[in-house]
């Protein structure tokens, strides 16, 4: 526990420096104002600016996109009470009592409570990982490919368990991702593969940045144009340091809420594929359950806002655990995040730990600054941002598609990118007009090569014995991940046989 | 669409077993190089036929749904956004980055978002010296600047930057 200490100690002293402070507070406020704009989250902003990363070094760098991931979480809670629609999916719940509070002119005590839930949340989720990384990690030593292998096959599974009724669109989305991650050089034998219409660029693959901001900034951006058809309404925010002062008496109100909230978030989190969205839904569900008046939800409860902020926001903590210390992500954000980390040179996992501890300590440590600071801002940038949420998608939208442009070109230095960047914005329009889900693809494209390469040494390992993964004495963390992975791709599946076969 | 999907995962399997790479094992040196995406590109084939199956009985929510496949107020939008965007790429290996951008956001804003046009042209503006500052001067990332007439104009910013600005 010491130990714990004296490292964080050193992670927050480190989240102190110049550029490390300037980096949170940018995050903080880039993550906020994308946060906040309807149709763009986390995953999106992540995405458009990691480019920009580039230029610090790498604890910089995922400080400014971890504090940009967070501030984002917050943000999602401003346009979903001030105009009703929710800034990501991430906060759709919020939608649910904090619309019907700004329409009876509660809106700041609504915002209000986003903040402070999302705080809360974010505090008691940091603790837990801080808690829970090391461990884990000393844990994940002891993996060899064969573990490997079956965790991406159970970060797969999740997906597919968790993706609702839809399974075999979510099995196509993995699949897609997988295989298009194995486009170039074979990592083994060197030979090309799926070079199509013999396009000497594709040699090099499909870069996972130029597939990032394609669906997320060029794809998600066309589908938010179509959704909104390009117009905001907003709702009215009074701000006055007496109407401050009387919102802070309900914090009281909403704490044991809060509280729970915080914790369910950060286990959800933690679980690849489930994330804030179900989190926050969860937290709002057992918020209405235990509540005294479980009625008034949906017609303005301040409960109802504040259970699935602070989910969301633990969540997002959450997701970075397994990310950090398995080299799993557990969000799409930190699946960009991931492949961020390997595009900066470090390879995510449990030796990230013993390698890199001011990395890992320095992330850490900026998670706590980073809370405080978006906390601070946000309840002090309120008034602010809903005015600049009132700017019309006709300036946002051309300024998205020049970042991405730009994004794309700085990374790669070719235009072949930029256009496959198009083609794939375009493909991720299509497939989310589908219902077919992006996230799994996202996942996958990262997690591909690793998969890849880890299902390959442990078949050579064996000398092509496949019963290897499933050996109980030689791996059994191995065999105990696939049969979690089957029990979650099976049960699904039963359930819905089931369903027809009573209907 | 799941025919699209479907023969898509097919042109994969073709283009992999055309190459002449190995889907199964190889002696002695483990599985060949087109065992993953072969394999993988099946399952995608498989599923897509499962959602056709679904998408036949009626299943899914998008087998039942009526209403036509883009909302047709917002069409125009997407496509106008997507085309133009498009075409600014296009511009880019032609007259370069900043112009292309510049006329980009022009012609949006004041076409498609009819804003005012002292908006529009300090947007126009303001974006260009953004990208410059911020990409060219701070990330020194060399951005196209077009055919050598555009390119050569751009010189001249660059060489003033570098003589008195640096």
């Amino acid at each position: 526990m010491s130990d714990i200490l004296t490292l964080l100690g050193a992670g927050l002293l480190q989240s102190f420096e110049p550029l490390n402070l300037f980096m949170i507070i940018t995050g903080c406020l880039a993550g906020l104002f994308i946060g906040a704009m309807p149709g763009l989250g986390s995953v999106n902003g992540v995405a458009i600016l990691l480019p920009v990363t580039f230029l610090v070094p790498p604890t910089a760098a995922i400080i400014f996109l971890a504090a940009l991931y967070y501030g984002a979480m917050y943000g999602g809670a401003i346009s979903s009470i001030t105009l009703g629609i929710p800034g990501a999916s991430t906060a759709v719940a919020t939608v649910f009592d904090g619309r019907p509070m700004a329409q009876k002119g509660k809106a700041d005590q609504a915002l209000m409570a986003a903040a402070i839930a999302s705080f809360i949340g974010g505090t008691v989720s940091i603790i837990l990982f801080t808690l829970f990384a090391p461990p884990l990690a000393v844990l994940a030593l002891k993996f060899g490919s064969q573990e490997e292998f079956a965790l991406m096959i159970l970060a797969f599974a999740t997906f597919i368990g968790l993706g609702g009724d839809d399974i075999p669109k979510t099995i196509f989305s993995i699949l897609l991702g997988l295989v298009m991650a194995a486009v170039g050089f074979d990592i083994i034998s060197g030979k090309p593969r799926l070079i199509f219409f013999d396009m000497v660029e594709l040699q090099r693959g499909i870069g996972f940045l130029v597939l990032a901001i394609g669906i997320y900034g060029i794809g998600e951006m066309l589908w938010t144009l179509e959704s909104t058809k390009g117009k905001v309404k907003i709702e009215a925010v009074k701000t006055t340091w007496a109407r401050f002062k009387h919102n802070l008496t309900y914090v009281k109100g909403y704490l044991p809420t809060t509280t729970l909230g915080s914790i369910l978030g950060f286990f959800v989190g933690t679980l690849p594929a489930a994330g804030a969205t179900p989190a926050s839904l969860m937290s709002y569900g057992l918020a209405k359950t235990f509540s005294n008046d479980p009625d008034s939800f949906g017609k303005g409860n301040v409960s109802g806002v504040a259970a699935p902020e602070a989910a969301n926001n633990a969540a997002s903590t959450g997701s970075m655990l397994p990310m950090i210390t398995l080299g799993i992500p557990g969000s799409p954000t930190t699946a960009i995040l991931l492949g961020g980390m390997i595009i900066w040179g470090l390879r995510p996992g449990p030796l990230l730990f013993a390698e890199r501890p001011d990395f890992v300590w320095g992330l850490i440590g900026s998670m706590y600054v980073a809370n405080f600071v978006t906390v601070i801002l946000n309840l002090a940038l309120i008034p602010i941002f809903v005015r600049v949420l009132a700017m019309p998608f006709t300036i946002l939208t051309p300024i998205i598609f020049v970042l991405c442009f730009v994004g794309v070109f700085s990374t790669t230095d070719r235009m072949f990118d930029v256009w496959l960047m198009l083609v794939l914005g375009l493909g991720g329009y299509l497939l989310r007009k589908l219902n077919y889900p992006v996230a799994p693809a996202v996942l996958a494209i990262v997690l591909g090569p690793l998969a890849e390469r880890s299902m390959r040494q442990s078949l050579i390992g064996s000398r092509g014995d496949i019963t290897t993964f499933i050996n109980p004495v030689e791996h059994p963390i191995a065999l105990g991940c696939i049969i979690i992975a089957i029990v979650l791709i099976a049960y699904p599946i039963y359930l819905s046989f089931r369903r027809k076969n009573a209907n | 669409m799941g025919f699209g999907m479907l023969l898509f995962s097919l042109s994969m399997m073709w283009s992999i077993y055309n190459d002449g790479l190995n889907i199964g094992w190889v002696d002695g040196r483990g599985p060949g190089s087109g065992v993953w995406p072969f394999w993988l590109s099946l399952g995608m084939a498989l599923t897509s036929v499962w959602t056709l199956v679904r998408w036949f009985r009626g299943t899914t929510p998008e087998s039942r749904n009526e209403a036509p496949y883009i909302d047709p107020e917002s069409i125009g939008l997407v496509l106008t956004s997507f085309i133009s965007l498009t075409v600014m790429i296009f511009l880019v290996g032609v007259v370069g980055t900043y112009i292309s951008v510049a006329l980009f956001i022009g012609f949006y804003m004041h076409f498609v978002g009819k804003h005012s046009r002292k908006v529009t042209i300090s947007m126009m503006i303001g974006s260009v010296i953004f990208i410059y500052f911020l990409f060219e001067w701070q990330l020194a990332k060399y951005l196209p600047k077009g055919w050598p007439v555009f390119e050569d104009g751009f010189l001249w910013i660059d060489n003033y930057r570098w003589l008195y600005l640096m």
